[in-house]
């Protein structure tokens, strides 16, 4: 790998475009589904408030989405249909579940007020199918599609694993963005999704290695597993200091944005550890970047694009959440 | 259960595209009606009038957010089954798909997404600036949207700017692929259909406000608006439509001939205002006939040669869905023209006072609510299925790029969108229906108006 050119290159900036864009979505739509999904256990003014935490962000968030499967699509199309017919089913019914949300969300509160209780269980529902469909399909993909007894069982774990994940990263970001009894509440479903996300991610470190041949031999060889071990260690860390916050008094006030950015660190993390156990695969032991890529020419234009726009995305991004800082407050179209 | 992949993978395509298509085409001028509702409250001079303003304005932001959030669910959907149903359609146009679909993305679903959250709750953490600013942002959003939708579809209609290399199509100029012949025509028809669907659900739900006794003056300003939109629009369209006919002529004339349910090459060829296409017989039945007039509208001559659909063996798209949908489009169109005419008419006679119009005319208009669906959907069927049996027309047969997934799963997968679907429609209809009759009784709790007017003042009921 000494000197590549830019063509050869190009793949590789792809594949990290949109793995950032899932990433973005995972952490982004990852705590308005886990607010979602927290809402069976709230109250009808809580659903309110939780509703009004995420309202002006979840179509943004969604976005990510639609970037990081139309870049899959766009850069890697053989890589997007091996990926896809796998995973025809889960796929179709995370889209009905993010579809059942979506309108759900708008819904509850403009149709007739008796019909908001089954609105809201559609919110909910909606927002569990899709987190449990993304863990099988994490599963399934991270395992490379294989076959054999154990395959399903790990994708099952992880399938009840990313929803706790999200739900963790839900009431975090409840704690940061609510006050009162509702924070009070959302610090104790932080506890209990505490421990359920920590063994998924145990599990994932661990079984992706056993898994995979390729995996292991990156991991476990012995100049690698020192630089790469920091990943872990930190992941640990940033983990154990949620764990204590939420125990501390501080995480009511000043400190209650602490919890939600240590795990968006720990996403992150894991994130690179991911990447570096599949580099330089596209589906893991199956296709490499370079194989899948499309041609030079058509991701170039499409880099452009993107160098322009990204920084403007990600501007207006942040001038949204400014405008929305702070406590939630009672939404309104006024 | 027995039916081949490739005609379940159309059938779902078709129906969620079908799905996805009723939410843009009314969010698309929906967003500029709010802006113009919004400017209408800060120029208004007298506080009735400002108030009517800021009620229309609160009612059609709440359809336009639940329209909009049905838009992007489905779009999101329709995002994956560009790849799981047409698979070998990227791995050949993919080049030239992508950049134009990641484009759209980029430029226009951030933009839209991003400004979506201070346009709708943000009016009470901005100033009033801004708010316009992010209004106008997601309103231009979506027709950037359009714009980048429709390069690609209209590509796929009349390819332009490219090169095959061992089957691969690549770019060779992109202004030729984006400004292909026939988008200009299908931007502009589009962006109307979208005009005049939102102008008569304007009019259809503020009908429907009257007949309920519901209405307040704000009601009437709505429908007077929509009226005057549609009075205008209706006409331009038929205009964008012709034109987008003569174009269509010359680069697909296998569709114009499905269209016009021509089978033998004629000169001064008639106008089919009814007859039942025969596929098998390759024959219309039960004719109904005004001679020459295709030929006078299409060639602008009496005499003029229309080619009919026998010189395209094996190429040309199924005859009797075009031929229908044709019809049904325009005939929508015509029915739109006069209703909004007369409407106008009627109410410039009543001295512009809806409580003088009479019923049926109300009902009339609740009725052509969801006309605008109707010819757009109709609109999209002739387009589309007009293509058939090519995907990029002329150039890749669908049936070639279709899914490797087996057809059960298809079956399945398409039984749930279409339960999921068909429930979402009758609730987006009920709601709408709801919110328009509870529309002022949620609205009394209106209070501030923005200080922006050097006035604050109390709108409770009694402005009603
Ligand atoms: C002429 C207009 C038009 C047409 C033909 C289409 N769309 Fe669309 N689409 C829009 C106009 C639009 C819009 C107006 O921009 C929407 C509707 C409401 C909204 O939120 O944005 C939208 C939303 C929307 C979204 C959600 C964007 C978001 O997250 O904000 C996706 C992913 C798609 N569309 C994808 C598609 C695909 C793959 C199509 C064709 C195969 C398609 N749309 C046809
Ligand atoms: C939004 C309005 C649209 C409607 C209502 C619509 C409708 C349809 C219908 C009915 C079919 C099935 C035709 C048949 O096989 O009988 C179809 C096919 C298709 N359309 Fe569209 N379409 C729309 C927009 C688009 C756009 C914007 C694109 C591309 C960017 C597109 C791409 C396709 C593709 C790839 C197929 C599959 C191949 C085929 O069966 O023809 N459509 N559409
Ligand atoms: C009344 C006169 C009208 C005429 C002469 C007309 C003509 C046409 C033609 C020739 C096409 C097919 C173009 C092609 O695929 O090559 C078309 C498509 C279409 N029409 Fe119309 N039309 C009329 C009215 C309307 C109305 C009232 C609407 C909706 C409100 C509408 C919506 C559409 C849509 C959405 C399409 C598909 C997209 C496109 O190709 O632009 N049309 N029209």
């Amino acid at each position: 790998m000494t000197s590549m050119s830019f063509d050869e290159l190009l793949p590789l900036i792809f594949i990290g475009l949109m793995g950032v864009s899932l990433l973005v979505y995972v952490v982004s739509d990852g705590y308005d589904l886990g607010v979602g999904m927290l809402m069976h256990r709230a109250t009808p003014e809580e659903r309110d408030t939780m509703v009004a935490s995420i309202g002006p962000f979840w179509d943004a968030n969604e976005t990510w989405l639609v970037l990081g499967v139309g870049l899959l699509l766009v850069a890697f199309p053989k890589a997007h249909g091996l990926v896809l017919s796998e995973l025809y089913l889960p796929t179709t019914l995370m889209l009905v579940g993010l579809i059942l949300r979506g309108a759900a969300f708008d819904f509850r509160v403009k149709a007739r007020a008796s019909r908001k209780a089954m609105w809201d269980r559609l919110f909910i529902a909606g927002s569990m199918l899709a987190s449990v469909c993304q863990g099988w399909m994490l599963g399934r993909y991270i395992s490379g599609f294989g076959e054999g007894w154990n395959f399903p069982i790990f994708a099952g774990a992880i399938a009840l694993a990313l929803p706790m994940a999200y739900a963790l990263l839900g009431a975090t970001w409840l704690v940061m963005k609510t006050d009162g009894p509702l924070q009070d509440k959302a610090i104790e479903w932080s506890k209990i999704a505490w421990p359920p996300m920590v063994l998924g991610l145990i599990l994932i470190s661990t079984a992706t290695p056993w898994i995979s041949e390729t995996v292991r031999e990156r991991w476990f060889t012995l100049p690698a597993i020192i630089a790469v071990a920091s990943i872990p260690i930190t992941t640990g860390i940033a983990l154990l200091t949620v764990r204590l916050l939420l125990n501390s008094p501080a995480v009511r006030d000043a400190l209650c944005w602490l919890p939600f950015a240590l795990l968006v660190l720990v996403f992150l993390l894991s994130f690179l550890g991911l990447s570096y156990s599949i580099y330089p695969f596209v589906v893991i032991d199956r296709l490499t970047v370079w194989e899948a890529a499309s041609s030079p020419d058509s991701l170039k234009v499409i880099l452009i694009g993107v160098c322009v726009t990204l920084p403007v995305i990600v501007a207006y991004t942040g001038f949204s959440y400014r405008v929305f800082r702070g406590k939630t407050i009672e939404l309104d179209y006024a | 259960m027995f039916m081949d992949a490739v005609f379940l993978a159309r059938i779902q395509f078709a129906a969620n595209i079908t799905f996805h298509i009723l939410f843009p085409s009314i969010s698309i001028a929906l967003g500029w009606a709010l802006l113009f509702f919004r400017m209408k409250h800060l120029r208004a001079k007298d506080a009735q009038q400002k108030l009517d303003w800021l009620r229309a304005y609160r009612l059609w932001t709440k359809v336009f957010a639940l329209t909009f959030a049905l838009g992007v669910v489905s779009g999101v959907t329709m995002s994956f089954q560009f790849g799981t149903n047409w698979p070998g359609y990227m791995e050949r146009v993919g080049n030239i798909a992508g950049p134009l679909l990641s484009y759209e993305v980029l430029t226009a679903f951030f933009l839209e997404a991003g400004f979506l959250g201070v346009m709708l709750f943000g009016h009470r953490r901005v100033g009033e600036m801004v708010h316009l600013g992010a209004t106008f942002l997601v309103a231009f959003g979506t027709l950037m949207s359009a714009f980048w939708i429709l390069a690609l579809n209209s590509w796929m209609q009349t390819p332009a700017g490219y090169g095959i290399v061992d089957g691969q199509f690549h770019a060779r100029s992109w202004l030729e692929i984006i400004f292909n012949p026939s988008f200009p025509y299908r931007l502009v028809h589009m962006v109307l259909a979208s005009a005049l669907t939102c102008a008569f659900l304007l009019i259809g739900i503020s009908a429907w406000q009257l007949l309920k006794g519901v209405a307040t003056t704000s009601a009437s300003r709505v429908l007077r608006t929509g009226l005057v939109f549609a009075a205008l629009v209706a006409p331009a369209q038929m205009v964008a439509g012709d034109f987008h006919g003569l174009n269509t002529l010359k680069h697909q004339p296998q569709k114009i001939a499905a269209m016009e349910g021509i089978w033998e090459t004629t000169r001064g060829a008639p106008l089919l205002l009814f007859a039942i296409p025969d596929d098998a017989a390759r024959t219309n039945r039960f004719e109904l006939a005004v001679p020459k007039l295709a030929s006078l509208i299409l060639r602008h001559d009496t005499e003029g040669e229309l080619k009919g659909l026998n010189e395209f063996p094996s190429a040309h798209p199924p005859v009797f869905a075009v031929f229908w949908c044709f019809r049904i489009m325009v005939g929508m169109g015509v029915l739109m023209l006069l209703v909004s005419w007369f409407g106008l008419w009627r109410h410039w006679r009543d001295g512009w006072d809806f409580a003088k119009m009479p019923r049926p005319v109300l009902w009339l208009f609740a009725g052509m609510t969801f006309a605008g669906w109707v010819a757009t959907i109709a609109g999209w069927y002739v387009t589309e299925i007009g293509r058939q049996p090519f995907i990029v027309a002329g150039l890749i047969r669908t049936s070639d790029v279709a899914s490797r997934v087996p057809s059960s799963s298809i079956a399945l997968t398409l039984a749930i969108y279409v339960v999921v679907y068909l429930a979402l429609l009758l609730a987006y209809v009920g709601v709408l229906k709801y919110m328009s009759e509870t529309a002022d009784k949620k609205l009394n709790a209106i209070t501030t108006v923005s200080p922006s007017a050097g006035q604050q003042y109390q709108g409770r009921g009694e402005f009603a």
